[in-house]
């Protein structure tokens, strides 16, 4: 069953439109605007969750980055950004389509893994042994002087993986248990 | 020449868009590397004759000693005209062959030339790893062009039996490609061929590698899946045949003989199972109707022929192999090609329905005859050379003798399914309907006239075909100028059993019918089939069986049997060797004492939890102080990771928990289970304790790893973390290992939870069916709501 079909059954804006365009939100990004099942809806949770999330990922880009030199890396970024679209579910639930993400898990999972092998192949391009890294150091506007080592770009991959990993968790657990739920709990009806 | 390679398999990985509408203009693409490929060998072919060809090392894991190394050398040379050429004509021809657009097309382009692409680094490869690495691509490729879209039981089925006994081999080979390189000290062929190791590891070796070769090149008893293959489209076929997968096992032959030389059961190993293999293959190819199955199991008798002559360790037998790869690649890619042409536009292969098609394709007619003279060994086309010379090998007494005869009893039954060949494609049969046939396309003949003259050049033109093949036959040292291949060599016993082979043959052929006849009343014997259908049965019952016992499906046993695992092997040794816990000191902080405590208290709090929520909520407390635990041990990397699972740890427990029930089972198990569960909970608790107390106070300096890694982090990859510098950098292998095994996990688990959830529906579904069954009215009613 997709979310689609699921959305119209369970109370979309279809017989009592005009009750629910009064409140419907605007802001797509601020509240997703259908309720969760038969639940009560945390309105407060959601609110906070959403403000909460572009810093989390924020975050987990620092982690990310700051890995090389103090602690982080891309496998607890990706953590951390994994676990801001825990927030997100556990907030919204599964109807909340703002908590997906638009690419599907396994994409996820085999487009980290592809950087992480390709980065390993890339010094070969440029005479190198398979992982061999190289340091470029530049000093930007504003930013100061920075520095970079090409096997952040593994680091990248790993990040990525970890994310789909935990959204493929998500998928599979989270809303499938839910959905399933919602589908017994029709049949026994 | 790895930019070659490269160059194969990129085109071929942009082919699939534009294969798809612009059929042969794909094909003419993808016949554009393999062009270069013979162009560019035949402008080196001046250097590799007089012996020095090019060579080319590309080290991609220096420190491991990995590395492609490729060389040009007299044999590389002679295959790779074969498999560039002939793979430029094939790709040509199967522009005109597949139907525009078709699925077929759009399949076959990228994945022929692939194929092509592994083939040449296959024979161009100099490097033990590298050769097999290329070998396993032309399995898996062959498997795929086999297969094509898997639609058919019949094509699943061949494809995974060439893919199952081919790899297979590859497999054992692979060993014996270990042991080589371990015992020769060299993965490199051209420095094992100088210095090669001697002893029993070679003779380990020698047998396992042969293993790889036979079932490659579909010698006895594995010969069956090289007929089982021709369910695949005639233009792969053709490749397949005629240039390149099965070529591969004699290839392998003659390029490791001057390895292999100190071995003595070589030659006895590949004349018993080759003059087996023409034998019986040849006796077949007399029986078969189909022409693709008659010429199926010509290649494999001739494979027999040519795995007898590469493993003669002889300056003539390596000359003949030579040249018989040579006549044995255009005489039968032009026999596929006709055959293509006469199933194409005549509508069928069966001999049986096929009349008077000669009349109607006079120029298909003209060059299968040059092929078939060539396949027969007749007069002046490359396979009488060549089977002269092989003749010239084995005219010593004993043993040569009795591979002499089989020879030329081989080469008769060559010469009877010669004749049935052409004989049952062309020839006007009695009380058969004659053929519509629909004039053959240029494109489609022209190749196939190329391939047949080749077969009357490379005859003719003997003193250029004896430079070509001398050069590799020179690797036998102290044989030069000994003979050279011609058509005419005076009144020699070569030139009578040549004779004999034809008057044989020919009266075979003549009698086959009435053979044919007989034969249907001897009883069916071995069938290698069979057997092959048995194996894989019996293996299937065997996994049945070994997976119902130890697969019970109970968690507390598998437990159980890690547990004890851990307790007997690792225990034990922790029981009787002196292991001293030095330095004990109970605490570093006094921090570490309150937060101990509390996880002491969560843990007790687990084992005497009944609900599950609270187990888990516990176990939780136990993570997050330990990850307080190593906050206090100044590792604020392993603290955050720490924190950071254990967070997603309890997430997917709640999530889970939802479809468990609430409390633990309640249901008092006899005192029997319960005490020796207990105590084996207890003993690997006490075992997991002990261990970390002995593992933390052994090291009580810092290793010299970690020193190194901790001086190097800075100036080596410029990173200030020296855990980040080990995940990305010193340790990348790992690291990338490691999330491979992640990536497969979850996918895996994900699969797992979305099958389950799936089949749960459908039984959902089917009950819901079978209550609507069994109450007509309801499902009446049901019906007539939706109408209304």
């Amino acid at each position: 069953m997709t979310e689609h079909e699921h959305r119209e059954e369970s109370g979309g804006p279809t017989s009592t439109e005009s009750w629910f365009r009064s409140d419907a939100p605007a802001e797509r990004w601020l509240l997703s605007g259908y309720s969760r099942d038969s639940r009560e809806r945390t309105i407060l949770l959601e609110l906070v969750v959403r403000v909460l999330f572009p810093t989390v990922i924020v975050f987990s880009l620092y982690l990310l980055f700051a890995g090389h030199s103090r602690s982080g890396g891309g496998f607890s970024g990706g953590l951390v950004a994994g676990q801001a679209f825990v927030l997100r579910y556990l907030a919204g639930g599964r109807l909340d389509d703002s908590s997906t993400f638009s690419m599907r898990p396994p994409v996820l999972i085999g487009v980290g893994l592809t950087i992480a092998v390709l980065m390993g192949f890339l010094p070969v391009l440029f005479g190198g042994l398979v992982l061999e890294s190289g340091t470029f150091a530049f000093t930007a506007p504003l930013l100061g002087k920075i520095k970079l080592a090409s096997n952040l770009l593994l680091d990248v991959g790993v990040y990525l993986l970890i994310i789909g990993v935990v959204l493929d968790l998500l998928r599979t657990l989270g809303s499938g248990v839910e959905a399933d739920i919602a589908a017994s709990g029709e049949e026994r009806r | 020449m790895l930019a070659l390679v490269v160059a194969h398999l990129f085109v071929s990985l942009v082919l699939p868009g534009p294969a798809g509408r612009h059929t042969r203009l794909a094909f003419g693409a993808a016949a554009l590397p393999p062009a270069a490929a013979l162009g560019w060998v035949l402008a080196h072919s001046r250097a590799v004759l007089s012996g020095a060809g090019p060579v080319e090392v590309v080290n991609w894991a220096g420190t491991l000693g990995l590395g492609f190394a490729f060389r040009l050398d007299a044999l590389a040379l002679v295959m790779t005209l074969l498999v560039s050429g002939i793979g430029v004509l094939v790709l040509l021809y199967a522009g005109w062959y597949f139907e525009r657009g078709s699925g077929d097309a759009r399949r076959s382009a990228p994945l022929l030339l692939a194929f092509a692409g592994v083939m040449l680094g296959l024979v161009l490869a100099d490097d033990l790893l590298t050769l097999y690495v290329f070998w396993e691509l032309t399995t898996i490729c062959s498997f795929l062009l086999v297969g094509q879209s898997g639609v058919t039981r019949e094509s699943r089925r061949s494809s995974l039996q060439a893919l199952l006994v081919t790899a297979l081999g590859g497999l054992v080979m692979l060993l014996g490609f270990i042991v080589l390189g371990e015992a020769g000290g060299s993965y490199r062929i051209s420095e094992l061929a100088e210095n090669p190791p001697t002893g029993a590891p070679l003779s380990v070796a020698a047998g396992l590698i042969l293993a790889g070769a036979l079932t490659k090149s579909a010698q006895l008893p594995f010969h069956n899946w090289l007929p089982a293959a021709m369910v695949a489209p005639t233009p792969i076929s053709t490749y397949l045949h005629a240039a390149s997968m099965v070529k591969a096992g004699v290839f392998l032959i003659a390029r490791l003989t001057p390895v292999l030389a100190g071995v003595d059961f070589l030659p006895g190993v590949t004349a018993v199972f080759g003059i087996a293999t023409m034998l019986v293959a040849g006796w077949r190819a007399l029986r078969e109707n189909d022409l693709k199955l008659l010429l199926a199991y010509g290649t494999v008798s001739q494979l027999g022929f040519m795995t007898v002559l590469a493993g003669s360790e002889s300056y003539t037998g390596s000359l003949a192999v030579a040249t018989m790869l040579l006549a044995h690649g255009t005489f039968k890619a032009t026999l596929f090609l006709a055959t293509g042409i006469v199933d194409h536009q005549a509508g069928t292969r069966d001999i049986r329905e096929l009349s008077g098609v000669g009349g109607r394709l006079p120029w298909v007619t003209t060059v299968s005859v040059m092929a078939a003279m060539s396949m027969a060994g007749l007069p002046p086309m490359v396979g009488f050379v060549a089977k002269e010379t092989a003749f010239e090998t084995f005219l010593g007494g004993g043993a040569e003798a009795a591979v002499e005869v089989g020879l030329v009893l081989g080469s008769m039954l060559t010469v009877a399914y010669s004749a049935r060949m052409l004989w049952g494609a062309f020839a006007v049969k009695p009380g058969v309907r004659r053929n519509e046939v629909d004039p053959t396309p240029a494109a489609l003949w022209i190749p196939t006239a190329v391939t047949a003259l080749g077969c009357l050049a490379l005859g003719v033109g003997y003193p250029l075909t004896d430079a070509l093949t001398s050069a590799y036959a020179e690797r036998i040292a102290g044989h030069e100028g000994e003979y050279h291949l011609g058509l005419w060599h005076g009144f020699t016993p070569p030139l009578v059993f040549s004779v004999l082979t034809l008057l044989g043959g020919l009266t075979l052929f003549a009698l086959n019918t009435r053979l044919n006849r007989k034969r249907e009343l001897l009883p069916v014997g071995m069938s290698a089939q069979r057997g092959y259908e048995r194996v894989m049965g019996s293996l299937e019952r065997v996994a049945v069986g070994v997976t119902g016992r130890i697969q019970v499906g109970s968690l507390p046993t598998y437990l159980a049997i890690i547990l004890l695992t851990v307790l007997v092997v690792p225990g034990a040794v922790l029981l009787f060797r002196d292991t001293p816990v030095e330095n004990l000191r109970w605490w570093d902080r006094a921090l570490q004492l309150p937060l101990a405590v509390v996880i002491l208290i969560a843990a007790a709090g687990v084992a005497g939890a009944r609900k599950r929520m609270t187990a888990v909520l516990l176990v939780g407390v136990v993570g997050y102080g330990i990850g307080g635990m190593f906050v206090l041990g100044g590792g604020p990397d392993l603290a955050l990771t720490q924190f950071l699972v254990e967070t997603l740890t309890l997430v997917a427990f709640v999530l889970v928990l939802r479809r468990l029930p609430a409390r633990f089972t309640e249901t008092e198990s006899s005192r029997w289970v319960r005490v020796p569960k207990a105590l084996l909970s207890v003993g690997g608790g006490v075992f997991v304790g002990f261990a970390s107390l002995i593992f933390s106070s052994a090291r009580d300096t810092a290793s010299e790893v970690s020193v190194q890694y901790l001086e190097h982090a800075e100036e080596g990859t410029s990173a200030t973390n020296v855990v980040n510098a080990i995940i990305v950098d010193f340790r990348a292998f790992d690291t990338v290992g490691e999330i491979s095994v992640l990536a497969v996990t979850a996918t895996g688990v994900a699969s797992l939870v979305l099958t389950a959830r799936s089949s749960r529906r459908r039984r959902h579904a089917r009950s819901r069916r079978d209550i609507a069954a069994t109450s007509p009215g309801t499902s009446s009613g049901e019906q007539g709501s939706e109408v209304s």
